[in-house]
């Protein structure tokens, strides 16, 4: 039955026209899709819209998926574009094109330096726990932009590689790696404010 | 090699993707730079914190009526 197959085995079975192999497909990722869409977005509407759009396209270009990918990674594409169009109407930018968004090749001269330094209070695995840190995250990740946003949520959160991340968002492998690093210190730099211990703060000496 | 440059491949070091001749005198600045390690272990800190956080549960009844509409439209493209 569905619950034991490989995701490539229902996919095989759902080309053949097997509406129950497609449901178990939906059931195995809808969450993970609706997440990603939930923290691209922040708006639980927006991010329903967003997976039943998934949904809807995956299974009319089902036929044409030609299992290069996982059939996650995929369907992550998908919803991604999905949640940029979304992104660029709420901007006004309907009418920009995707380069514009994506931007021009980015380097790492401009990287910000990270300021507060200091080892954490306590665990992630701790933390992670508390109700205050799941509001802290959220926040955090509002105040990442969104040319940063989506690539950290792909790439860090659901585990793409970098090829991945690429391929998803339209842009380049290296453009991918700077704003990834971007996002992660912009990120690094608020949750330290947060979590870290004031008493151990420690000064960056950039003459070495 | 300083902590500048040492920012520029910070990511690589923590994916594990770096080059092992750059591995060895990134982890020799590391050795001698507070700073810098503690930024290393914040950023890995930060990327746990996210892969583990709790995600916003999906909504039972948006996941029935999505099912349902999934069952229609599959049902009017894949008529015999």
């Amino acid at each position: 039955m569905p619950g034991d197959a490989t995701d490539t085995e229902l996919v095989r079975q759902a080309k053949a026209g097997d509406l129950a192999a497609f449901e178990a497909l939906v059931g195995r990722h809808e969450q993970r899709v609706f997440n990603l869409a939930q923290r691209m977005l922040r708006n639980c509407h927006d991010a329903e819209d967003v997976t039943q759009q998934a949904f809807i396209s995956a299974m009319e270009h089902l036929a044409g998926f030609r299992e290069e990918a996982s059939f996650s990674t995929w369907l992550l594409r998908i919803a991604t574009h999905a949640a940029l169009k979304i992104l660029r109407k709420r901007r006004g930018l309907e009418m920009v094109s995707l380069e514009e968004m994506t931007g021009p090749a980015e380097g790492y001269d401009t990287v910000p330096h990270p300021e507060f330094i200091a080892d954490w209070r306590e665990s992630p695995e701790r933390l992670v726990h508390q109700n205050e840190t799941q509001r802290l995250l959220a926040e955090a990740l509002d105040q990442l932009d969104e040319k940063h946003r989506p690539v950290f949520l792909l790439r860090d959160v659901e585990g793409l590689s970098v090829k991945e991340t690429a391929d998803a968002l339209g842009i380049s492998e290296a453009n991918v790696k700077v704003r990834l690093l971007r996002a992660r210190l912009q990120l690094r730099e608020r949750l330290t404010l947060a979590f870290g211990d004031e008493t151990r703060r420690l000064v960056a000496k950039h003459d070495h | 090699m300083k902590c500048e440059e040492l920012l520029a491949m910070l990511n690589d070091y923590v994916d594990g993707d770096i080059d092992p001749a750059i591995c060895e005198t990134f982890e020799k600045h590391l050795a001698g730079c507070n700073p810098c390690q503690v930024v290393v272990d914040n950023i890995r800190k930060t990327i746990t914190l996210y892969k583990d956080s709790q995600p916003v549960e999906l909504p039972i009844e948006f996941r029935d009526r999505l099912h349902g509409l999934l069952r229609e439209r599959w049902k009017q493209t894949h008529k015999a």
